[in-house]
């Protein structure tokens, strides 16, 4: 017979049920796993530098070579002002944040359903699978960071005091692409059209961006509207911290940040409420 | 009640086919049904709603330090269960409690990446099936020689043979050392080397206290590892007990579809044969037993043959061609010495014959009878094929440690001798260079 007292009910490790609750972060768990994230961050880019004989230069020649066909096209061409400042200057300034989110917003929203082999065979937080695919991108960020600097060089252009506020505005980026990734993924799984939908996706996101054009020549009372895109702040800010040139546009980089966290929160728990049926669905 | 390792309540698993059938992949057909559905006339949706539940109603518990093996044919719910326990996937209804660290082999080589060194995947792999980086370097050498890969380490994972591919991946799972262990068949792979590799590594787990939860087709394996197994089956469990008793039971209604052990004729009119002979009933069955026990590879048995003899004065005798799967014939036997009837002529009448099969001859497997009456032990009268199907078991006790399939048309019991001829002096004397311990 058993003694209440020597009856030692353990908790259990982990409890599996049918899943109720609709916000469940479970950071814990992210962190627990935090040294797959590295391994997966890892895994990306050296395979990303692997095997190609272009390798790390295509980080610097892709957009140097779309500096010189915007600065032909936007600059020679249709005139547009670039906040004085030598075109080229700018618009490469400008192209460095936007191809680094549209990177990471493009691997995201695919990266789900480029797992699937994991997804249906190992148990790890789903939220590390977006996550990890935004560390690619920033290896190519930085080496295009580097040819910048040597850009300003050439044009004899000083960074200011304001280059360190640079990694807000790069945090920015990381958040609104991880916030959109997270919306796109899940969908992505079960509706597999959503794939092609995002290069279309972010080439109109970037016309919608200041990235050829300086936020000035969008009119007044348009600007409000324009500074719903996320975007908008982060490109203006990253500017701002390298050229000092104008004042950064407080309220569109506020109404911006707005904005993202609470599409960065919506995605999370979309995501964490789609991700039971991944791999049933995938 | 406190050395619990897993408890499963009542865990049900529903899968929507219908849904999936109508299913739109693609986000335009999903807004076209939409859009349609609204027009429809009447208002009646148009939704085939089956549902198939994978798992219906399981309730189980596993102490810790069992080995328990899960059996059943594709389809009965066991990857599923394994899937819910992984947390893969999520029940539908139910509950289940883990206590331990969890570590899942439903595949091999998941997270392998070709591109990666087998260096590279080996971290990599690690660190997916749930290794901290540091338990992945304390066990580095020791998966490295587990392997056997030695200098292809750095070589892209691309560029190794299947063999050896598997052979990395196993060995990087191998040293998941978590408190309970799941595994999905994933020794279908590799030779059998590697296989009784992998079963030892498994066995050796087993022994330190961990958990270990085993999915597989390989009744040997099954047997010799697992001391419970749980037989599923449409997502229910079917048995659970000491494994030697639900495998043995396991395999006998398996065979039951195809096996035919007994067939009786009643009417001689109908029954198959011609005017010179006809078969009333054949049966197969173990010496002391009866036509629906099962058979071993160790059991002798016997087969049975009642027949109508039509031709008063006839010289006939039975012949039987024993096959085995492979469609090759084992054996022919017939009547060379028997006491009674041999050379005599027959009446008219009801006959029965029997041959008898020592234990210990056959092979395991699927085996069918081909039955001829032979008149004056040439002339073929009457033949029969398939007239009898039945499975010979596996048994555990005849294998000591190999699991492969054993070869042959026959598996006798031979006497085997060894004996030591000379010593390690005398092979000195001829100048023999001795090694030592391997």
């Amino acid at each position: 017979m058993e003694l209440a007292s020597e009856r030692t009910t353990r908790k259990p490790t982990v409890v599996i049920q049918p899943t109720k609750r609709l916000l469940q972060l479970d950071l814990a768990a992210l962190w627990r796993y935090r040294e797959l994230l590295y391994f997966m961050a890892w895994r990306d880019i050296i395979v990303r530098y692997k095997q190609t004989a272009i390798g790390a230069s295509w980080a610097i020649v892709q957009p140097l070579i779309s500096m010189i066909i915007f600065t032909l096209i936007f600059s020679k061409l249709a005139k547009i002002p670039s906040d004085g400042m030598p075109y080229p200057v700018f618009a490469f300034a400008g192209l460095l944040p936007w191809t680094y989110f549209s990177q990471a917003l493009t691997r995201g929203a695919n990266s789900v359903v480029a797992s699937s082999n994991l997804i249906t065979k190992i148990y790890f937080p789903r939220l590390l699978i977006p996550l990890a695919s935004t560390a690619a991108p920033a290896v190519d960020f930085l080496f295009s960071f580097v040819v910048l600097l040597v850009l300003m060089a050439w044009y004899h252009i000083a960074p200011t005091w304001g280059l360190l506020a640079l990694p807000l505005f790069l945090g920015l980026a990381f958040i609104t692409a991880m916030a959109t990734g997270l919306w796109l993924a899940p969908l992505n799984v079960k509706y597999r059209d959503v794939g092609y939908v995002i290069p279309f996706l972010s080439q109109v996101w970037m016309y919608g961006s200041p990235v050829v054009y300086p936020v000035s020549v969008i009119p007044e009372k348009w600007r409000l509207f324009y500074s719903l895109n996320p975007m908008a702040g982060v490109i203006e800010g990253f500017r701002w911290a390298l050229f000092g040139k104008g004042s950064p546009h407080f309220m569109v980089i506020a109404i911006s940040s707005s904005v993202i966290l609470a599409l960065l929160l919506g995605g999370i728990i979309y995501f964490r409420h789609s991700e039971s049926t991944f791999a049933d669905v995938i | 009640m406190n050395d619990i390792s897993i408890r499963v309540e009542n865990l049900a698993k529903k899968y929507d086919i219908g849904k999936a059938k109508c299913r739109h992949d693609r986000l335009r057909d999903q807004v076209a049904h939409s859009l349609k559905s609204v027009f429809r006339r009447n208002g009646r949706p148009h939704r085939e709603e089956s549902t198939f539940w994978a798992l219906k109603d399981v309730s189980l518990e596993i102490r810790r330090g069992e080995i328990v093996g899960i059996v059943g044919q594709n389809g009965a719910g066991k990857s599923t269960l394994l899937k819910i326990l992984s947390q893969i996937t999520e029940p539908t209804r139910g509950r289940v409690e883990i206590y331990g660290r969890v570590g899942s082999l439903l595949e091999v080589g998941t997270g392998f990446h070709p591109e990666l060194t087998g260096r590279e995947n080996l971290y990599l792999s690690g660190a997916i099936i749930g290794m901290k980086k540091e338990e992945i370097r304390r066990h580095f050498d020791a998966i490295v020689e587990f392997a056997e890969v030695g200098k292809f380490l750095d070589v892209p994972v691309k560029r190794y043979s299947s063999g050896m591919f598997v052979r990395l991946a196993f060995a990087v799972a191998a040293h998941l050392d978590p408190d309970i262990l799941l595994v999905d068949e994933v020794l279908s792979v590799g030779d059998a080397a590697f296989q009784k590799k992998c079963l030892g590594r498994i066995g050796n787990a087993a022994k330190g206290g961990r958990t270990v939860v085993f999915i597989s087709h390989n009744m040997i394996a099954v047997n010799s590892l697992c001391e419970r197994v749980i037989w599923m089956q449409g997502g229910e469990i079917v048995e659970d007990g000491p494994s030697a008793e639900v495998v043995s039971k396991y395999l006998a209604k398996s065979g039951e579809g195809t096996n035919v052990s007994e067939e009786v004729w009643d009417e001689v009119a109908t029954a198959p044969g011609n005017d010179s002979v006809r078969l009333h009933r054949v049966c197969v069955r173990p010496v002391d037993g009866s036509p629906s026990d099962p058979i071993t590879i160790c059991t002798p048995f016997v087969i049975e043959a009642d027949y109508w003899n039509l031709r008063a004065g006839a010289h006939i005798s039975l012949s039987l061609l024993l096959l085995n799967e492979q469609g090759i014939t084992v054996l022919n036997t017939f009547p060379v010495i028997e006491p009674v009837w041999f050379k005599k002529p027959h009446p008219e009448g009801l006959f029965r014959s029997r041959v008898y099969f020592p234990g210990n001859l056959l092979n395991d497997g699927m085996h069918r009878i081909l039955l001829l009456v032979v008149r004056d032990q040439a002339e073929e009268i009457y033949s029969h094929e398939d007239v009898l199907v039945f499975n010979v078991q596996d048994s555990p006790e005849r294998r000591s440690d190999w699991h492969g399939k054993w070869v042959g048309a026959v598996r006798p019991d031979l006497r085997w001798e060894t004996e030591l001829l000379e010593g390690s002096d005398a092979l000195d004397k001829k100048g023999v260079i001795l090694r030592g311990e391997p």
